[in-house]
This record gives C-alpha cells, sequence and structure tokens, in this order.
C-alpha cells in the first residue's frame, strides 16, 4: 500500500506532518499526550477520550498487536490517534490481530511518523488544546478546523459513550453483593474488577434517577470514568447528592470528580491534564506510594469548599497544598491521596459516611495495579467482607 | 530531616579491578554514592583497589582507601575508621561477598556496623539458589522446574517430572563443562551420565529448559517503607541462553502486552519483599515462554548491577545516587527528580525513544577460545545508542562499537557474509556469537522469511522484522537519490558511510548532500518524563526530527571526546582522564560537553559535564554535534585511540583540536620522522624498520637481527603485538596480519623493532605547556619488556633505575615534549639496559597511567593538561594550586598490577606477551617495594598459601635469573619442586629442588599435585616459539586448580619480595589522604 500523507494543525497553528494511518478522512479533538510505554489497546478503548486526539509519547505503538480481551468498551469513542511509529508486524501470543488493521476497522483516523516529542512539549507548553488533522486534507483548511474547534469546557460527552439501557454484569464466582455503576463512559475492567470481588453489577445510563437506582437495592453505588468536562453532568451530580447518606459510595475518575461537584466543591482544567501510567499519588494516611493510571483533564478544587485560597506551589509535592479537610453539608470531607507531581487531590472521603473517591485508575488497564485493593476497600465499606 | 542522624560515618566497598562481569559501572555507583552521602552531611570511608575510579579519587571520601578487597583488609579498616555502617550495595559482587564474610564472622558486629541497602540473610536467599527457589515458590511465584540428582535413577525421575528439554548442569564444575541440552531421553541418558561423572561431588542439577525463551529485567528501586518503583524495563534481543551481559538489549520492553508487563511489575516487587532487600536497587530477572505467555523468575540481583548502570543511563534516573539516599532513611517521595527538579524520584521513568546497548568482545586477543556465545559471560564492554526508534538505535549502537561496522550491514565489513551459503547463513543465525546479528541482516536481506529467521534464531520476530525493516531499505537507498529517500535512511539510522558505502560515493559527498537538502540531526532531551515535565539536564542524542532542543549557552564550550566501549587496551583509565577533563573545563568558566557511547562510565553520567551526548564516536556524529554545540576547542587526547581516531577528519572540517595537534599525534606514529627527531636530539632507538610485505619484512630482519617485535602501526592495547625469534614466524606473522582483511589494518605497515632482551621498560607520564615540562612519574615495569605495558606490574618510584639512566630519561622527555610541540600530555617508553637507554615510542596523548601515577603523586595530571591544552601555563596553574609547588611529592612506593580475564578463557594459554589481556589493574601502596607488591598481588586477587611447595620450570634464557627465584623461596620455607631440566641446573647450583613428573608422565605427576592443593605457587617461563604444551598443560592445570601462576622471572621476583614483607604488612590499610599528607 502506498503511503498516503497525513497532517495535524494545532488551533495555534502548528503543523506536524506524517502518514496517515487508519480511517481515511479528516478529525478534530482535543489534543492530550499519553504517556503510557504500553498498554494503547486499552487506551484507544477508554471511552474516556471521547472527543480527544491521543499522542502517545511512546515511539513503538503496536509492538505486540491487539487481543479482544484488553477492550475497554464496544468502539474507540477518541476522535484521533498519533504515534511516532506504527509497528509493521504485531508479535505476542496473545495477539489476533495488528493495530494498523484494528484501526482501520473502527474508523479511527491515525497518524504515525509524527514528531510525538515536539508535539507533546507544544501541548505542555500551551496546554491541551484542539486540533485538526487527517490524510488528505491541506494544513489551512486544517488549521481553520482547528482554531474553530469547542474546547473541553463545558462539553458534555459523557452522555455519549454512556449506556442507553441498563445491564447487568455477573459475578465471579462467590456471589457476595449487588453495587450499580453509574456510566459515565464505564471501562469494562471497572466492572470486571467489581465483578472480581463477588458483585452483579448493574450498569446504568449517566441520567439515572435516584429512583430508579434505589428501585435496584444495591449494596453501593459506583461512580465511573468518562470523559471531559464535570461540570455539565449537574443532573448525575444531585442523583449522587440525593444518594449519599443512602448508600456507601466509590467514584473513579470522572466519577471521582461529580461526586466532588455534588458536595458542593468545584472542579477547574489542569493545563494538560494527567494520561499515563507513572504517576505517583501518595496516601495521606500512612503515606505510602502507588504508582498509578490516570487519564483526566479536569480536577476537584477542594478549597473551594474554603475561605482560603490554594498555596502556590514550590518544590516537591507537600501536604498543605490541600486543606487539611473541608466541611460539607453532610460532614466532613478530607482529602485521601495526593498527586505528587504536581500536589493536586487524587482522593477523598467523607469522615462519616461510607464515600469515597479516586481521581486515578485502580482498575490499570493499562497501568500498574498498585491500587487494586480499593476495590476490597469498596466491598468493606459496603459490610460484604469484615 | 528524613536522612538518619544516628549514622554519621558509612564504609562505602568499591569493586575493585575491572573484570568480565564487574566494570567501571561500579565507579560510576561508587562515585554517585560517594557524592550524595558526603552532600548528606555523612563522613564518607572508601575502599577500592583499583586506582583508575573516580571514586577513589582522594576528593570524593573523607578516608579513600586503595587497599586489597579482602574480609582481613576491610576489616582492619573498619577497626582503624569505625563506621556506624557499612554500604555494599553498590561494589558489585566484590563487595556484596566482603560484607557477607564479615558480617558472618562478627567483625561487623563487633564493631558495632550496621549493613545498610541489603542485609545477610537477602544477600544469602538471593544467591543461594536453592533457598531462593523455596522462598519464590512458597510467594507463589514460579521457577524453572528443577531438582538435583545423586544417581541417574534419581536423574531420570526428576527428567521424567520435568518434561523434556532439559538442561544438565554438574555441580562445582567452574566454566560450566559438562553443561548440556537434552531434546529428549536418549540424550539426557548420556549428558547426565557424563555430568555424573564429571562433577567432583556426583551431582547433577536437572532443570527445565528455558534456552530460547524471551528475556527480561525488571530495575526496582525500594524505600523502607516498602515503596517500590520500577525504574526500567529491559527485553533482551538474544534471548535466554546467552548471559545478559553478551545480550544485545533494548529498552524499554517491546513485546509484552500491558497485562503481561504489568503483571511482571508486580512479580518483580514481590520479589523484593521476598528476598527483603530493605532500601535500594534490586533487578529481577525473567523468562517468558513465547508460546503461552507463561513467566519464571530466573534470578536477582540485591545490589547495583551493571543493568542499573544501564537503566540509569536509559532512562536519566540516577539509581546508584537514590540507592545511597534510600539507605540511609530517605523515601523516594522525598527525593527530588534530579532531571525536573519538581516532581519526586517515587515514579517510573517514561521513555520516548528506544534504547539499544550491543556487547564489545575481544575475541581477537584469545585466539583459543570459540567466540560461540553462552551463560558465562565474555564481553569486555559495551556500547549504548538512543534513538526515536529501534533500527536507529540498533545501528547507532552498532556503529558505537568501533568494530568497523558503519550499521546493520551497508559497509565494508559485513560484505563477506555476501559469499555465504545458505547452509553457512542458516548456522550463522543458529548459533549466537558477537556476529549473529550481521548474519541475521545477509539473510532478512536476502530476503528470507521474518518467520523463519525468528523460528531459527530464537529472536522475537519483531526485533527481526524491525531488523527486515532496516535492510529492505538497501536498494532503494542505492538508486533513489532523492531527499525523501535520504531522509527515511537517516531516520532509519543509516550512517553517511553506509549510504556512501551503498552509493559507491564518499563520505562527505552524502554528508554534503544531506546538509544541502536541509536533513541535519536534531537533538532530543533524555528527561526521565517523555517531555510531560520541563527538563533542565542537557543530557541528549541525535535523531532526525522536526525539532531539537539544545538550549542556548550561556559560555564558552569545549567539547571532550570520550573513549567509548571498554576494550582490551582501552578501558576505565581513558574515561578517567575524560572526567577529568570535563571537570578542569567547568573549573575554568568553560561550559564542558561530553560524547561517549559507553553506559558504565562516569562520564556519562549526565551530572558530570555541563552537557552529555550519548552518540557514536564517529566522524559524522561528532560533526553534528559541534554544529550543534559550535565549540571552541575539541579536546582528543584524553580518550585513547578513539578520538584520536577522528582528529584528522575533525581538524579537516574546521574543528579546532585542542592543544597537541593532530600533525605533532601523528608526527610521533610516523616511523621515519619519529626517528629523525630522535637522532636530532640524541635519543638512541632500537634499530627498526617498517614492511608491508613478506620480503620487505625480511630485508629489514636482515639488516637489524633477530629476535624483533613486530606489531601493526596505529593499534592500541598492543594488538597483533608479538615477539618473533626466527624468520620462518616472522613470515607466517605477516600473512597473518594482511591476510584478514581487518580494515583497522590493511594499508598499514608492520612495524619491526629490534627486541631488547633483558632490559627494564620504563613508563613516562608529563604534561608539556611550551615553557616548562611537568613530570607526572616514571614507573619502571616489572617483567622485562616484550611484555605489554598494559599487562606488565609497574612500580614508582623505579626501584633499579641508576641515576644516569634516570637523567637520559628526565633530557629524552624534555627534548621530545619540545620537538613533539606537545601542548598536554605526553607518555613516553623507554627500554633501559644498565645505564643506556633506548626510546621505543612517544604518545602525545594520555596513557593508560595516568590515573594510577596521578594517585600516586597526588597531582591530577589530566586537569592540568586539560588547562594547558586550554592555554594555561604549569605556572599559572601552580598558582592556581592546581600543581603542587616545588618537586611533587613521592611519599610512598606505589604498584600497579594487571588483571587478566584468564578465568573466561579456559582454552587460553595464560602466558604474557605483547598483546594486552588485561582488562583491569589494582594498586598497592606501602613504604616500601615488598608492601606495595604484597597488596597489588592479593588486591588482584591471588592469594599465596604461605607454606608448601613452589614448582619451578624455567626456559633456558631465564636460568640465571631463576637462580635467584629459587633462593628467594627456598629462604622463605616453601619446598622447591621442578620439572627436570630446571631442577638439575638448580642442583648444580647447589639448590635442592624435588624433580616432579609432567602431567601425564608417571606417578604423582604435577597435576596431581596440584589438583590435592600442595602446590602454593607456579612459576613457569615459557619457551619461545611453539615447544610450549607441555608448559601449557601445567598453567591450565594450575588455572584450574585456583593455584597462583606466575610467567615471567621478575614476576617470580616481585612474589617473593613481596612474601618477604610478612603477612602482617598487607593488613595495615592507609588512607590515601594520610599518605599525602605525611
Amino acid at each position: 500500500m502506498a503511503e498516503r500523507p497525513g497532517v495535524l494543525v494545532t488551533a495555534d497553528g502548528e503543523v506536524f506532518r506524517g502518514t496517515a494511518i487508519g480511517q481515511a478522512g479528516t478529525t478534530v479533538g482535543e489534543a492530550v499526550f499519553n504517556t503510557a510505554m504500553s498498554g494503547y489497546q486499552e487506551i484507544i478503548t477508554d471511552p474516556s477520550y471521547a472527543g480527544q486526539v491521543v499522542v502517545m509519547t511512546s515511539p513503538h505503538i503496536g509492538n505486540y498487536g491487539v487481543a479482544e480481551a484488553d477492550d475497554q468498551a464496544d468502539r474507540p469513542a477518541l476522535a484521533g490517534f498519533v504515534v511516532k511509529t506504527m509497528s509493521r508486524r504485531p508479535s505476542n501470543w496473545r495477539a489476533t490481530g495488528g493495530l494498523d488493521e484494528y484501526l482501520t476497522e473502527r474508523n479511527v483516523v491515525a497518524l504515525s511518523d509524527i514528531d510525538t516529542r515536539r508535539l507533546t512539549r507544544h501541548l505542555r507548553d500551551r496546554g491541551a488544546m484542539p486540533v485538526a488533522m487527517g490524510s488528505d486534507a491541506d494544513s489551512a483548511e486544517l488549521a481553520e478546523l482547528a482554531a474553530s474547534a469547542p474546547t473541553m469546557e463545558g462539553q458534555d460527552l459523557a452522555k455519549n459513550v454512556s449506556t442507553k439501557s441498563s445491564y447487568r454484569v455477573g459475578a465471579v464466582g462467590e456471589r457476595r453483593g449487588r453495587v450499580v455503576a453509574i456510566d459515565l463512559g464505564i471501562k469494562r475492567d471497572i466492572i470486571a474488577a467489581l465483578n472480581q470481588q463477588g458483585l452483579d453489577v448493574d450498569v446504568v445510563p449517566y441520567d439515572a434517577s435516584a429512583d430508579e437506582i434505589a428501585a435496584l437495592s444495591p449494596d453501593g453505588l459506583f461512580l465511573s470514568n468518562g470523559p471531559g468536562d464535570p461540570e455539565p453532568l449537574t443532573a448525575t451530580a444531585s442523583t449522587i447528592n440525593r444518594l449519599i447518606s443512602e448508600l456507601p459510595i466509590f467514584g473513579i475518575c470522572l466519577g471521582h470528580q461529580v461526586l466532588g461537584l455534588a458536595l458542593g466543591a468545584s472542579t477547574y482544567k489542569l493545563p494538560f491534564g494527567h494520561h499515563g501510567g507513572n504517576h505517583p499519588v501518595r496516601r495521606m494516611g500512612d503515606r505510602r506510594v502507588e504508582i498509578t493510571s490516570q487519564n483526566h483533564g479536569f480536577a476537584v478544587d477542594l478549597w473551594s469548599l474554603t475561605e482560603r485560597e490554594a498555596p502556590p506551589a514550590s518544590g516537591l509535592a507537600s501536604d498543605d497544598l490541600l486543606p487539611a479537610s473541608v466541611e460539607t453539608e453532610v460532614g466532613t470531607l478530607v482529602p485521601t491521596h495526593q498527586n505528587l507531581n504536581d500536589g493536586t487531590l487524587e482522593g477523598m472521603r467523607l469522615v462519616d459516611l461510607p464515600v469515597f473517591s479516586v481521581q486515578y485508575h485502580p482498575e490499570a488497564a493499562p497501568g500498574p495495579n498498585d491500587a487494586s485493593p480499593l476495590f476490597g476497600e469498596f466491598m468493606a465499606e459496603m459490610g460484604l467482607v469484615s | 530531616m528524613p536522612g538518619r542522624r544516628d549514622i554519621h560515618s558509612i564504609l562505602v566497598i568499591g569493586s575493585g579491578p575491572i573484570i568480565i562481569g564487574q566494570a567501571c559501572e561500579f565507579d560510576y555507583s561508587g562515585t554517585q554514592a560517594a557524592k550524595v552521602l558526603r552532600a548528606e552531611g555523612y563522613r564518607v570511608i572508601l575502599v577500592n583497589s583499583n586506582p583508575a575510579t573516580i571514586m577513589t579519587d582522594p576528593e570524593f571520601a573523607d578516608a579513600t582507601y586503595v587497599e586489597p578487597i579482602t574480609p582481613e583488609v576491610v576489616a582492619e579498616i573498619i577497626a582503624r575508621e569505625r563506621p556506624d555502617a557499612l554500604l555494599a550495595t553498590l561494589g558489585g559482587q566484590t563487595a556484596l561477598n566482603v560484607a557477607s564474610e564479615l558480617s558472618r564472622t562478627g567483625v561487623l558486629e563487633k564493631h558495632g556496623v550496621e549493613m545498610i541497602g541489603a542485609g545477610l540473610d537477602s544477600i544469602d536467599k538471593a544467591e543461594d539458589r536453592g533457598r531462593f527457589k523455596e522462598v519464590m515458590e512458597e510467594a507463589g511465584l514460579e521457577c524453572p522446574r528443577a531438582g538435583y540428582a545423586r544417581s541417574m535413577k534419581e536423574a531420570v525421575e526428576i527428567a521424567r517430572d520435568i518434561g523434556f528439554p532439559i538442561m544438565v548442569r554438574p555441580s562445582f564444575i567452574l566454566g560450566g563443562g559438562g553443561t548440556g541440552l537434552a531434546e529428549n531421553e536418549e540424550e539426557f541418558l548420556e549428558i547426565a551420565r557424563n555430568g555424573l561423572h564429571t562433577s567432583p561431588v556426583s551431582e547433577i542439577l536437572v532443570e527445565e529448559s528455558v534456552y530460547g525463551w524471551k528475556e527480561f529485567e525488571l530495575e526496582v528501586m525500594r524505600d523502607r517503607v516498602g515503596n517500590a518503583v520500577i525504574v526500567c524495563s529491559i527485553e533482551n534481543l538474544d534471548p535466554m541462553g546467552v548471559h545478559t551481559g553478551d545480550s544485545i538489549t533494548v529498552a524499554p520492553v517491546q513485546t509484552l502486552s500491558d497485562r503481561e508487563y504489568q503483571e511482571m511489575r508486580d512479580d518483580a516487587i514481590k520479589v523484593l519483599e521476598i528476598i527483603g532487600v530493605a532500601t535500594g536497587g534490586s533487578n529481577v530477572q525473567f523468562a517468558v515462554d513465547p508460546d503461552t505467555g507463561r513467566r519464571l523468575v530466573i534470578e536477582m540481583n540485591p545490589r547495583v548491577s551493571r543493568s542499573s548502570a544501564l537503566a540509569s543511563k536509559a532512562t536519566g534516573f540516577p539509581i546508584a545516587k537514590i540507592a545511597a539516599l534510600l539507605a540511609v532513611g530517605f523515601t523516594l517521595d522525598e527525593i527530588a527528580n534530579d532531571i525536573t527538579k519538581a516532581t519526586p524520584a517515587s515514579f517510573e521513568p517514561s521513555l520516548d525513544y528506544t534504547v539499544v546497548k550491543v556487547p564489545r568482545f575481544d575475541f581477537a586477543k584469545f585466539p583459543s577460545s570459540s567466540p560461540e556465545l553462552g551463560t558465562s559471560m565474555r564481553s569486555v564492554g559495551e556500547a549504548m545508542a538512543i534513538g526515536r526508534n529501534f533500527p536507529e538505535a540498533l545501528q547507532k549502537a552498532l556503529r558505537s562499537l568501533e568494530v568497523g561496522r558503519s550499521g546493520l550491514l551497508g559497509d565494508t565489513h559485513s560484505d563477506f557474509l555476501v559469499a555465504f551459503s545458505e547452509e553457512e547463513l542458516l548456522a550463522a543465525i543458529r548459533q549466537p556469537t558477537p556476529e549473529r546479528i550481521y548474519a541475521v541482516g545477509e539473510a532478512l536481506r536476502r530476503g528470507w522469511d521474518v518467520e523463519q529467521v525468528a523460528s531459527e534464531s530464537k529472536i522475537d520476530p519483531w526485533f527481526v522484522d524491525q531488523m527486515a525493516w532496516i535492510v529492505e531499505m538497501q536498494p532503494e537507498i542505492a538508486t533513489d537519490h532523492t531527499e525523501e529517500v535520504l531522509r527515511t535512511a537517516k531516520r532509519m539510522g543509516y550512517s553517511d558511510r553506509q549510504i556512501a558505502h551503498l552509493r559507491g560515493e564518499q563520505e562527505t559527498v552524502i554528508r554534503r548532500a544531506r546538509l544541502q537538502a536541509g536533513i541535519g540531526r536534531t537533538y532530543k532531551m533524555v528527561d526521565t518524563c517523555a517531555a510531560e515535565f520541563e527538563a533542565n539536564t542537557p543530557y541528549m542524542y541525535g535523531t532526525f526530527e522536526d525539532e531539537s532542543e539544545v538550549p542556548p549557552a550561556e559560555k564558552p564550550r569545549v567539547v571532550v571526546l570520550g573513549s567509548g566501549p571498554n576494550r582490551i587496551g582501552q578501558g576505565i583509565e581513558f574515561d578517567y582522564c575524560c572526567v577529568h577533563a570535563s571537570l578542569a573545563l567547568r573549573d575554568a568558566g568553560y561550559e564542558s560537553v561530553m560524547v561517549n557511547c559507553n553506559p558504565e562510565t562516569v562520564s556519562t553520567d549526565y551530572d558530570t559535564s555541563d552537557r552529555l551526548y550519548f552518540e557514536p564516536l564517529t566522524v559524522e556524529d561528532v560533526l553534528s554535534v559541534i554544529d550543534a554545540e559550535q565549540p571552541e576547542a575539541v579536546v582528543v587526547q584524553l580518550g585513547g585511540q578513539t578520538p584520536l581516531n577522528l582528529a584528522e577528519d575533525l581538524e579537516a572540517a574546521g574543528v579546532r583540536i585542542a592543544g597537541t595537534s593532530p600533525a605533532s599525534i601523528a608526527l610521533a606514529e610516523d616511523r621515519e620522522q619519529f626517528a629523525e627527531i630522535c637522532r636530532n636530539v640524541g635519543l638512541k632507538q632500537p634499530p627498526a624498520g617498517s614492511a608491508t610485505s613478506a620480503a620487505e619484512a625480511q630485508d629489514v630482519v636482515d639488516q637489524i637481527g633477530l629476535p624483533v617485535m613486530v606489531r601493526p602501526s596505529f593499534v592500541l592495547g598492543g594488538r597483533k603485538m608479538k615477539v618473533v625469534y626466527s624468520l620462518e614466524e616472522l613470515a607466517e606473522y605477516v600473512r597473518d596480519i594482511y591476510g584478514e582483511g581487518d580494515p583497522e589494518v590493511v594499508g598499514n605497515p608492520i612495524l619491526i623493532d629490534r627486541f631488547l632482551e633483558s632490559s627494564v621498560e620504563v613508563d613516562v607520564d608529563a604534561v608539556y605547556d611550551g615553557h616548562e615540562v611537568l613530570f607526572g612519574g616514571v614507573m619502571e615495569h616489572v617483567e622485562e619488556a616484550g611484555v605489554h605495558s598494559g599487562d606488565s606490574s609497574c612500580v614508582t618510584p623505579p626501584p633499579t633505575i641508576s641515576d644516569e639512566a634516570m637523567k637520559e630519561i628526565v633530557r629524552g622527555t624534555n627534548e621530545l615534549a619540545r620537538a613533539l610541540e606537545v601542548r598536554g600530555l605526553l607518555n613516553i617508553q623507554f627500554a633501559v639496559k644498565g645505564d643506556e637507554v633506548f626510546i621505543l615510542e612517544a604518545n602525545p596523548r594520555g596513557s593508560r597511567t595516568v590515573p594510577f601515577i596521578s594517585k600516586a603523586r597526588g597531582v591530577q595530571l589530566a586537569q592540568v593538561a586539560t588547562r594547558v591544552m586550554m592555554g594555561s601555563t604549569i605556572e599559572e596553574l601552580r598558582a592556581e594550586g592546581l600543581v603542587p609547588r616545588g618537586e611533587l611529592p613521592q611519599d610512598f612506593v606505589a604498584v600497579k598490577a594487571a588483571v587478566i580475564p584468564w578465568d573466561r578463557f579456559p582454552d587460553e594459554d595464560s602466558v604474557l606477551g605483547p598483546e594486552m589481556k588485561a582488562t583491569g589493574e589494582v594498586m598497592g601502596i606501602g613504604n616500601d617495594v615488598g608492601v606495595a607488591f604484597a597488596k597489588a598481588i592479593l588486591a588482584g586477587g591471588r592469594v599465596l598459601a604461605d607454606r608448601g611447595q613452589v614448582f619451578l620450570s624455567f626456559a633456558d634464557r631465564d636460568k640465571p635469573l631463576g637462580l635467584a627465584v629459587a633462593q628467594a623461596f627456598t629462604m622463605l620455607g616453601y619446598d622447591l619442586v621442578a620439572t627436570t631440566g630446571t631442577a638439575r641446573y638448580l642442583s648444580h647450583h647447589a639448590i635442592d629442588a624435588e624433580i616432579v613428573n609432567k602431567v601425564g608422565e608417571g606417578e604423582r605427576d604435577i597435576g596431581e599435585r596440584l589438583s590435592n592443593g600442595e602446590v602454593a605457587l607456579v612459576i613457569n617461563t615459557p619457551r619461545g616459539g611453539r615447544a610450549r604444551s607441555d608448559g601449557l598443560t601445567i598453567r591450565q592445570a594450575a588455572r584450574r586448580h585456583s593455584v597462583p601462576c606466575v610467567t615471567t622471572i621478575q614476576g617470580g621476583l616481585a612474589v617473593a619480595r613481596s612474601l618477604r614483607a610478612g603477612p602482617g604488612a598487607i593488613t595495615k590499610p592507609r588512607s590515601l589522604q594520610e599518605w599525602h599528607q605525611t
């Protein structure tokens, strides 16, 4: 096959040239870079990337092919995919095919042979921004598309990736209980991790009402990951607000942010987000560090629940970059986890209610398994294990 | 604060001489540790017998002991210094062994010394294979299935249980003898039977074979609270069965899915927990079945290792430095990442490039040994390269090796493969050797199927396909001269030289075309974080991308060219000089820019220089760095032959060479011009000539007489150098040299010198600034001229040189420094016979002895030389304090002894000759020659029993001097045994020696005596020519039974002298700081 030239243009006019792969055509999305060195298939199928163009910093992508078990959703939700080098021939006993064909089959517009480091540095210095990219397009055209593209703020993306109707996934092994998972863009491995705990999981749409959820009489409520800005999810936040004193709650990623909104905190956009598998997170209690998988562009601002301003960061992250505790309508909320790269909030919990959340991904997929015990903690909060 | 305050002083043990498997990576780790621990306020006491290390420079520790690293000596140091803690995890296996011993024998407890990093129990668990397997399996981790058998019945039972293929390893056999792979029961029965017979304890290990499985290593850091991070993942291109030190390796892992990788990561962290590594770095090795993904734990090292050095350089994460901080109680989140400053060390580096390490071998030095690679490591060095993809990194690594290759094929060196038959090629692909990678390339070039090449070589198809991608381009490169193809070729790592070769052009033509087309190198930063955070440490690599990240410079820059991969003849000594050049340049207000490709070294530590370019040392790669940096000058005289070989091309390209001009360097190499200089200044040379054919060689010998010393010009380390006693030998030698077509050799004449028998060789290192010569020192060789200076022991100050001869040496050095217009270092070798002094050679550059003499005299010669190169005078440096006033101090006797890797090459004859074979060196310091010798011998790993038999067998020409040796050992109370001829000669001179049978010639032969431990020492000097097989058998038997063997009379005398110093002498350690104070 003859190589097709491909080009990417950022909203501020930087042009990157390479080779078009995957689906022909053009696409527009917010460009973010991901520093994970493995797990491209999980990233491509993570619904949290809806509306985004993912730039992989790792230079060889596709080496070990694709395997169905690694899919995190039925189809990719991301807007585009950019790599330095696409592997010609995958090699791994698990592989059932190559990534190149996988992208084509799933209509993902993608580029290879891009100076991804230059693009990453640009996004780091100027912040995540819209880009337009594709084959058969000239850069002027793409520049216009990119410049006129909306930013992530205020976009309600979860509704596009949430399930349209409820479904149940059964527990693995001995059945110990049932949870409702509000699907804001849930990854399959999260459901699997809950199932592994012996939980039946009722996955409900993002707009399921509190009554609908309560009607399922679950042991707990799980708030899933998902794409983009949490602020448009006001309905989901009020549903959570209604249930907060009724059910043990565990939230991950966007679920954590929506929980924050439900508790009255505000959220804000990070300059270029956290996307990768090497983020150090310190548990504030025992000060142990977990290496975590992360994928988010927004964060919860606990200072918004205080009268004070966030202190300026300098040197290594310290505890005082976060308030020691804040008051909410349902009692005291404390930060439990902190990102050591930038001091941002990575986890929180209500002191008097079995409600907690983390910004990162204990289910890994891809990334380290350091935080997997959190699912066991959820079980304990629900009283399903001692 | 986080660092422990109950500890005030810490003893750091180094790794001793460079040996195969334990190279300068431990200087890098020890130096990092010493620096950071001192910066944290701890008193650092350091012991290492290797003078060519940066860590033993006195300014890096509070007390520096250049002493033998033995339990006895270290115990004495502990008793003197009373450290609170012992850090042994940064000095390789040597340090770990000594620390274990001190712990086991209660020395540490007695003096209240705490082992920090890893304790005795963890070391035991990691190193005792049986215990290791047991604790791994208890924790649910799988190791290869295995069992010990003491009978055929047991062996068969175990084998049936495991299933084939099976590896059989006899117990207690050094060098892997009797080891074999059985594919079926029939093969197994034979191998097992042999194995049981071979093993002295009649025991074999019957083990599940993982030959050909994928091999991985993870570098793990763990702190005292249990936080753990993987610093780097490494995948071996050569699968299981080739020692990882001999394998081409790649970082990060390329062919594991995330799920597999994360499980391996979990296992690796669990391994550290189980072994009980309290803090620090460890590497854990895994084998993975390519067909099923089944994963086995193979081994772990509870210490910083060669792989850790590679991992540090591959990621920018300073493992040794962090390990030292963790050992004193910091946790990972309390330590800042040096490169970003703002993020902590508790993270896992993310790489946006690919790293390839390729080992460098020197099998040419060991011609009796087969270059087949296996489980015993035999590479002597390595090169690492960084690229934006695997093809680029691989090709850069191959050209970094300096073995004549410009990449994967596409050079004159690989053209011979074209003539290989399909069968030959297949065989070359199946058998791992240093050359296999090129054979794989050739097969792919011929269009062999990737799957076939992968299944025959067991190299993962992903790597094979990447190599196919490289070679598939070659026809296009040859015929299509468009910009597009050129750009793609550069991105695939092709060097200008390869492209030129493929197109039949000159390299300069390609370079010009490339630059005209705007295809220049861009430099990207190694920043630990794939550009997620801003980095302030300019650690760069070259590639062909859109954007270059070279930061603007604040000060004038000077480039220092390093010495590339270690090899025999060019090792850590040159790196030591380059590091000092960098330090001197920084002190003098320049930004120092280091270019090197050796991951083991201190020079490639990102904080040694202001800027580091991890790049191959070729004209193309270096010129690109120079284009990017626009330096004031380039230092080429400190990195050995590697940068010198580039000097003329660099100068031709308009680069200013610092110090002595390339023309002067070439002048010293030019026999005729040099001879003229010597004549002009009245220096005697041995009669000599040069030849480019056998006939010419004979003409020369007709004129100057035999014996002669012959060697090819322009090689370092005495490669192919030989003493020739007959015309027949001479003809054979010439055929051998020109027959091989080695481009380093062909076209360069063979140099022929009259060999001065029974003369003493002397080395001088000096610096000349155009006005004044600073004498570093004069070193007298122990072995006579004819033994390569790198293999010979030497002593300073010279004990036997007469005042008259010394005057001539000084005069000669002064004259030559002036005549050669030296600006910087000058090394001269003289041969002294009585009062007569002959000049052998002069090299206006840094030499192997610079670190040794710098330590012996307390002056940093390489720093002085660097400043002189940049225009300072010695007088100015005296005012600055870099050069001591008055005569350089000479407070003690220092002996340098060479360490030679005979143990890795059991088929070689352990005779010293003009071709250098040593990998490393040790230094012994004492008030007199005897003590200094005793320490050097002990530091070199030779331990002499204080009673027993000394076996003597002298060549005829050595017999007169041999009398003194025999007398000395008699007086020391040893019993003499000798071969018939030697015994007879001795009895003529009234010395009694028992006659002992040669091997296999009657009862109680020498072989038997060696094996039952009666013999304490063998002194066997080889006869010339080829009649040496008896001697060879004896020397090999000595080696097999670990009995010290000396092959020169002078060496024998030195040993006797050291024994006279008495056993107490060596156990009176003294620090360099103390020595230099007196």
